[in-house]
């Protein structure tokens, strides 16, 4: 399935029930060096626009929400070490969670990357 | 290890201000001197101290739990120690070296005339342990300060126990969940406007209350639409920054607290910003039920590690009767008294919430804020505002050609300007254009907050700069500026003429390295 967006920017990719979640590149080139990621642990229950992690750069802490409600199933444990994937690769190895989704339907509405892109200019 | 003073300024000092005189022996410029750690001219094999050997006669009591490995730290003989910190000492910026410009910070002067009244006997050395019997003239300076902070906010009730803002705030917060389950009626959550101060979000989550967020509208100040939309049953109040960290003031501010009091909450207000209209609004008169006061702001007592802060908290008639304690209040006698728990009674204080402190707040903080008050009298306060405010439009309006001003437009600002990134060339931010003004001799203003303005700098010029001061301030953020406009590539280098260059923030925050470790000796 496509990979979808939000106006917190955060992106999710579903496969299957689970979907993983992290943050964009536009988020991160906001942010700058990120230097501290916390994310959540592994049974947690999240709810649509609740909050899912925390990210702390050089400039500002911002929390990270969940696009969708449901269980983690799994923290990206490799941040703890190395926040700078975040940086480095924020779409691919710098994923924050995994979660598996309690409703598909609250997918819809989120934004496709057309979309987002252009949110992201319209900021 | 190094010998005190085999030191100079560093290499990287040398190509960035190149010289064609020839360097010194020492490495030292004149009195500019570099300074080693303190563990690198220290040893562990030194001591400071000359204590004679115990005697034969002396027993161990330790009792087997005598430290048995060596702790560490350094020895130094006492000149070696005061030149140590002396010398860091000058590498540091402060109110007395400069204009500092950090925005809702308020560094104004400290005068001396509050640091002659502070060192008074009768002040200066009173223990809060001490019968009351012996400390009078103290207590009645706390309870004459209290009245004053009384009058200038048009309030209730106070609590001067709390020791800085944020202690105050929840000092405030605690009042209103105390008023609320006192009523029965405890509620869960707190509204934060995003013009708010920093510190509110996370005073109202560590009392135990959920936080959501009132957006702000493009003028700078809050949507008072969507805060009066999410009012409710499940509301316990709203922390509201007047003026805002937008540096604009808040004009709804009474309908918002009618507003909330008809829905059955109560109205905090930071007072973090009260310079900007002190002798001028009387909060009170907002309807603000709660709100702390920085003496180490609006009030002159040092702050930024020149000082403990002091934050007492006003408190509107509803909230009052749950205030901690202590509180000064006179008996009938006329003699002030500090009532504790056991008189709480007595004086009809039976539903406080408890304690913030201890004992009853920073007595040498009272002293200088009591002396900054008395001599300025009221008519002098309400031009401390007047000249705060008019200060730091001078700074907006001075600068909003080459730095983007978001909310110039919404008319002036009050103690503070507010600029943005805007503008820049690509690649330069906001970080760089502050780097550069620690070479200017400044230290930087309050930057990337409030969040609602991308690359925020904020700027309080405060008072008690003169014309001349904020004339050669301003000169210097408009170069700067300029530089970050043209997008000059040696800023991306700046500071070069501080002690140190630019350091690596990233590292370190990712890496600290927050032992020192000995060098193995090769």
């Amino acid at each position: 399935m496509a990979r979808l967006y939000t106006e917190e920017h955060e992106w999710i990719e579903l496969d299957g029930d689970v979907a993983t979640v992290g943050i964009t590149d536009f988020a991160q080139g906001q942010l700058g060096d990120i230097v501290f990621v916390e994310v959540p642990d592994t049974g947690a229950e999240l709810t649509k626009g609740g909050d899912a992690a925390v990210v702390e750069s050089v400039k500002a802490a911002s929390d990270v929400y969940s696009p969708v409600s449901g269980t983690v199933t799994e923290g990206n444990g490799a941040l703890e070490e190395d926040p700078a994937l975040v940086n480095s690769d924020p779409e691919g190895e710098g994923w924050f969670f995994k979660l598996k989704v309690a409703d598909k339907g609250e997918l819809d509405g989120l934004m496709d990357q057309a979309a987002y892109k252009a949110f992201c200019d319209s900021l | 290890m190094n010998a005190p003073n085999q030191s100079g300024w560093k290499p990287e000092m040398e190509t960035a201000a190149p010289d064609t005189v020839a360097p010194t022996h020492t490495g030292n410029r004149a009195l500019m001197l570099e300074e080693p750690l303190i563990f690198e001219i220290g040893s562990s094999a030194n001591t400071g101290v000359d204590l004679p050997e115990p005697g034969s006669g002396a027993a161990n009591r330790l009792g087997g739990m005598e430290r048995s490995d060596p702790i560490g730290l350094p020895g130094l003989s006492e000149p070696e120690a005061v030149r140590h910190y002396t010398r860091l000492s000058r590498q540091n910026y402060a109110i007395d070296l400069g204009l500092f410009p950090l925005g809702s910070c308020t560094m104004k002067h400290n005068p001396r005339l509050n640091e002659k009244v502070a060192r008074m006997p009768g002040f200066a050395d009173v223990h809060p342990l001490q019968p009351q019997e012996t400390v009078r003239g103290a207590l009645e300076v706390v309870n004459e300060l209290a009245h004053w902070l009384l009058t200038l906010t048009g309030m209730h009730g106070v609590a001067m126990s709390p020791k800085a803002g944020a202690h105050g705030e929840l000092c405030g917060i605690l009042c209103i969940r105390a008023a609320l389950e006192a009523k029965g009626d405890a509620r869960e959550v707190i509204l934060v406007p995003e013009s708010a101060h920093g510190t509110n979000p996370a005073t109202a989550a560590f009392a135990g209350y959920r936080v959501e967020n009132i957006p702000a509208t493009p003028a700078g100040r809050v949507d008072v639409a969507a805060l009066k939309a999410r009012l409710g049953p499940d509301v316990a109040g709203v922390m509201i920054t007047n003026p805002n960290t937008c540096g604009l003031f808040e004009p709804e501010l009474k309908d918002i607290s009618d507003a909330v009091h008809a829905a059955g909450g109560y109205v905090y207000c930071d007072g973090a910003n009260f310079n900007a209209i002190v002798g001028k609004v009387r909060p009170g008169d907002l309807g603000v039920d709660a709100m702390h006061i920085n003496l180490h702001k609006t009030f002159s007592t040092p702050h930024g590690g020149g000082g403990p802060g002091s934050g007492p908290v006003v408190l509107s008639e509803a909230l009052s009767p749950f205030g901690p304690l202590p509180f000064t209040a006179r008996d009938q006698g006329g003699v002030v008294h500090l009532v504790e728990e056991e008189d709480a009674a007595a004086f009809g204080h039976t539903q406080g919430f408890g304690r913030m402190t201890a004992f009853h707040g920073q007595m040498g903080m009272f002293t200088r804020a009591l002396a900054y008050i008395l001599s300025h009298g009221a008519d002098g306060l309400k031009q401390v505002a007047e000249d705060a405010v008019l200060n730091a439009n001078y700074v907006l309006r001075s600068c909003e050609d080459v730095l983007d001003a978001p909310f110039g437009a919404s008319g002036p600002c009050m103690h503070e300007a507010l600029f943005s990134d805007k503008g820049f060339a690509e690649g330069f931010s906001t970080l760089d254009l502050a780097k550069a003004l620690i070479d200017e001799g400044y230290h930087p203003m309050t930057m990337y907050f409030p969040l609602v303005v991308h690359g925020a700098m904020l700027v309080e010029p405060t008072e008690t700069e003169s014309k001349a001061a904020l004339d050669q301030f301003i000169g210097a953020l408009r170069s700067v500026a300029e530089r970050a406009r043209a997008g000059d590539p040696a800023l991306k280098q700046a500071p070069f003429h501080a002690p140190r260059r630019r350091l690596d923030e990233t590292l370190a925050a990712r890496k600290p390295v927050l032992v020192w470790q000995e060098p193995v000796s090769e």
